[in-house]
């Protein structure tokens, strides 16, 4: 067996790679449900009713897709650059942290302005704690995955640290919480009773945003010349350790962001367990949308979808939720091999 | 044995006659690429104690070729004969086993292993390994003064030279008992002087009895060393012939496909000096000096080549004047000012014109498409960009533009850069820098695997620029391209420069002899 590369790259293979991958690990984890003794058919038609069968469902799966949009983007944005930004777990803490810092009152601030501040607040945030990753990579070639993976349980022990002290909500009971954001500082729900809130907006405002900045500008089109090649954007004057830099402002931002939308969108205060693991998921959901921003929305509602409803499946017909976890990481497999497929032909001979 | 032919059927009286067959036999060889038929039908034999040349462009399918022999490809029809017994298809080792030795043209050597252990690399069982290194070591002495290819085998590979570490391949397959050696373009990193040892070498080991297939575009050479020529164009067998019944004119016209011509080279009176190095050396932390006090100059509506054997100083160089790399000591100046920063954009803004020796690495990019590629080296100009903002208009005009003046073909839209052939993508290159309209030009290896009407397009538009007022500094491994081209050629050795004269005044030998670092009276 050998494999070739195309000598054309077609759209419609690029567009029916994911959907083949999704396939083919839904076939897989068929298989797991069988061996916990539930019907194929039942479970995952449980899954699908689960996550989008009504309005309910449905604005649960929405509301986890948002902060997964914003994870998705920080990973897609930056992964375009070949930087590896695998600590958006952190700095979705670090967003969240200074939320709490600025709007839970102890700073008086107050009124229209306060949701502005939040968000500039928790993008800064977000990009200064991948600052140090991205200066030592740029200028000392320390490898950012080994640097910003770490970070993410130095962020996590800090949180632990300082909702365990200084920012224990007093009127918390004692459970380890972050006082609650004053209430002009929360994203409005978008329906009457249901908990999809406009955090979601603004994460779709933000991909086309993206979207288009990664076309239409010079900085977009320098982010993709680095990510390609290093020599030839040096070669050609691009400053390469600068535009590094950009981008990794840019992704920690957009996972700060994540922060911002889950504490005054959804919870309403910092937790320790504000996150499930957002900013890991963010990586699958980038490369599952082949690190499109728009693909990014998409892929970031079947990950909810399979997380939401596999919540369902498992209270209907007793299959640990855990299968989530399984068909997410298999659909990623899955999506690296249909990848190769869009790139190469397979031969057998 | 394999020696006597099987005979007909037995109505008829048997006789034996003794036949010797062919050393290789190629019987219509077919390989296929998706749409691409790479071999076509190719039947070629070589016969006991001559030397087989196998001419033809880059993509003619003389790799392929190559490695359907070496049982890395296998062949969708036909079949090989070795010593007129069948060779087994898709397997390396069995090619090995009969006879078959390569010398690639990029060396395949461990340059931190010694030259007995590059040589031995894979012979011997490892638990026996010490016990045989002194037969072995014996063994690559006594090799090597029969064929005049003597060497020290305790040498580390990084401490020998090109010639000498070709040696070393030629070795490494003698070792292993081949009786047919395929050389793959093996003057490209020669001197004259080195390659004339070589032919020597192959004539020695002819007498012994090898074949030898010699894979080349150098016509010249081509006649010199061969008994008979195969010319390959476009995945088919054009023409085979004695070298006798051939010409240098006529192989060039099978290779090619149609007559052709070079671009002749004008006398222009130079003008006012672009750019001048004085001095300027380069040290790297483990290779020491390598540009050692280099000085030169280029004036306007001249072509300046820089002759040298690969790895003497000719990248650092070629790096100091693209902005990539700062010198230690020493000054350049650019149209009469003395360069502070060095750094791509500053030459670019400068008026630089820069053909990158590596287009695919440093030239493209790749995976993206011809369209963002164009830009480059111009986004951030007010025609591209305003406020921070591409304008996608003039982008799309600007490639179209280098497309439709070079010739750029088989381009779509959306398809990255990577999938274009070398001179296409050489066309690109040259045309995002011609269009600019630069007032010095660096090129470096501009022709390097190009096939000759994608050169010749190549030298063409230089000697254009040249004649527009452009100073143009050519570095070029080719001896062949520096005469026709240059009007002044400079030799580099071991980081220092050496003016070599004009073109016209100049001889290959001379070249040759400076290059290998050796003075030369005038003559």
């Amino acid at each position: 067996m050998r494999l070739e590369p195309r000598t054309e790259v077609s759209l419609s293979r690029f567009i029916f790679a994911p959907i083949v991958a999704v396939i083919t690990s839904l076939l897989l984890c068929s298989g797991l449900i069988i061996w916990s003794g539930a019907s194929v058919l039942e479970a995952y038609w449980m899954m699908l009713t689960g996550s989008i069968g009504s309005a309910f469902a449905l604005a649960e799966t929405l509301s986890r897709a948002t902060p997964l949009i914003f994870t998705g983007l920080a990973a897609a944005v930056a992964f375009r650059a070949r930087f590896w930004n695998i600590g958006a777990e952190g700095q979705l803490y670090a967003g969240a942290l200074m939320v709490t810092f600025l709007g839970t009152g102890d700073m008086n601030i107050h009124g229209i302005l306060l949701p502005t501040i939040l968000f500039i607040g928790s993008f800064t945030a977000g990009s200064l704690w991948l600052f140090v990753p991205s200066l030592i990579k740029v200028k000392f070639q320390v490898d950012e995955v080994v640097t910003t993976l770490l970070l993410n349980f130095v962020m996590l022990l800090l949180v632990s640290l300082l909702l365990e002290g200084p920012l224990k909500d007093p009127m918390g009971l004692g459970w380890p919480q972050g006082a609650p954001v004053l209430e002009s500082a929360e994203l409005p729900r978008l329906f009457q009773g249901l908990r999809v809130h406009a955090g979601l907006i603004i994460a779709i405002i933000l991909a086309i945003v993206i979207w288009q900045f990664q076309i239409r500008t010079t900085l977009g089109y320098e982010m993709k010349a680095v990510g390609f090649s290093r020599d030839a954007s040096q070669f050609a004057g691009m400053r390469v350790g600068k535009i590094l830099l950009i981008t990794a402002f840019v992704s920690g931002g957009l996972a700060g962001l994540a922060g911002y939308s889950e504490v005054t969108g959804l919870k309403g205060n910092l937790t320790l367990d504000l996150s499930p693991g957002f900013g890991y998921t963010g990586i699958v959901v980038a490369m599952l949308a082949q690190l499109h921003p728009l693909g990014v929305v998409g892929s970031a509602f079947f990950v909810a979808c399979i997380f939401v409803g596999a919540d369902a499946m498992s209270r209907s017909v007793g299959v640990p939720n855990y299968i989530a976890d399984v068909v997410v990481a298999s659909s990623l497999l899955c999506m690296l091999v249909s990848m190769l497929q869009v790139k190469y032909r397979i031969r057998w001979k | 044995m394999g020696f006597w032919d099987a005979g007909t059927p037995c109505s008829l009286p048997k006789i034996y006659i003794p036949v010797v067959p062919e050393a290789l036999s190629l019987k219509n060889i077919n390989k296929h690429f998706g749409n691409l038929h790479a071999n076509q039908n190719i039947s070629l034999t070589l016969n006991r104690g001559e030397v087989l040349a196998l001419l033809g462009e880059n993509g003619a399918g003389k790799t392929t070729l190559m490695n359907i022999l070496f049982g890395h490809y296998v062949a969708d029809s036909g079949e090989i004969l070795v010593n007129g017994k069948f060779l087994p298809k898709g397997s390396p080792k069995a090619s090995i086993d009969a006879g078959l030795g390569m010398v690639h043209q990029h060396f395949t050597l461990a340059d931190n292993l010694s030259v007995l252990d590059n040589i031995i690399l894979g012979t011997q069982p490892i638990w026996n390994f010490r016990l045989q290194r002194k037969e072995a070591a014996d063994k690559i002495m006594d090799l090597g003064s029969r064929f005049g290819l003597e060497i020290d085998p305790n040498f580390r590979v990084a401490e020998i030279s090109m010639g000498e570490r070709q040696r070393v391949e030629i070795l490494k397959a003698l070792y292993r008992n081949a009786k047919i050696l395929i050389l793959d373009e093996p003057t490209a990193v020669l001197t004259p002087q080195e390659s004339r040892t070589l032919f020597k070498t192959l004539r020695q080991l002819l007498n012994d009895g090898l074949s030898i297939i010699f894979i080349s575009h150098k016509l010249a050479e081509v006649l010199e060393v061969s008994d008979r020529i195969a010319v390959l164009r476009d995945g088919k067998l054009v023409l085979e012939e004695n070298v006798s019944e051939t010409s240098e004119k006529m192989l060039a016209k099978a290779m090619v496909g149609r007559s052709f011509k070079m671009p002749i080279r004008k006398d222009l009176p130079a003008g006012e000096s672009l750019l001048a190095l004085e001095n300027v050396s380069v040290l790297s932390p483990d290779r020491g000096r390598v540009l050692d006090r280099a000085s030169l100059s280029v004036n306007s509506r001249e072509v300046v080549g820089l002759a040298g054997i690969s790895g003497n100083g000719q990248r650092i160089l070629a790096d100091v004047i693209n902005g990539m790399q700062s010198p230690n000591s020493g000054t350049v100046f650019l149209y009469g000012k003395k360069i502070k920063r060095f750094n791509p954009r500053e030459m670019l803004v400068k008026k630089v014109g820069r053909i990158p020796e590596d287009r695919q690495g440093f030239g493209v990019v790749g995976d993206m498409n011809l369209e963002e590629n164009a830009i480059t080296e111009v986004y951030k100009n007010k025609d591209y960009s305003k406020l921070g903002f591409l304008n996608l208009k003039t982008r799309n005009n600007f490639a179209k533009k280098i497309a439709h003046e070079f010739d750029i073909r088989g381009v779509k839209k959306n398809s990255p850069v990577r999938l274009l052939s070398g001179g296409n993508m050489q066309k690109l290159i040259l045309g995002r820098v011609l269009l600019q309209e630069p007032k010095l030009i660096l090129a470096h290896q501009p022709a390097r695997g190009l096939d000759i009407g994608a050169a010749s397009f190549v030298y063409e538009r230089l000697l254009d620029a040249k004649m527009q007022g452009c100073g143009i500094l050519l570095i070029s491994e080719d001896l062949e391209e520096l005469l026709m081209i240059s009007d002044r050629i400079l030799v580099i050795h071991r980081g220092k420069i050496i003016e070599a004269g004009k073109a016209d005044e100049l001889s290959m030998t001379n070249l040759g002899l400076l290059m290998a670092g050796r003075q030369v009276n005038a003559s």
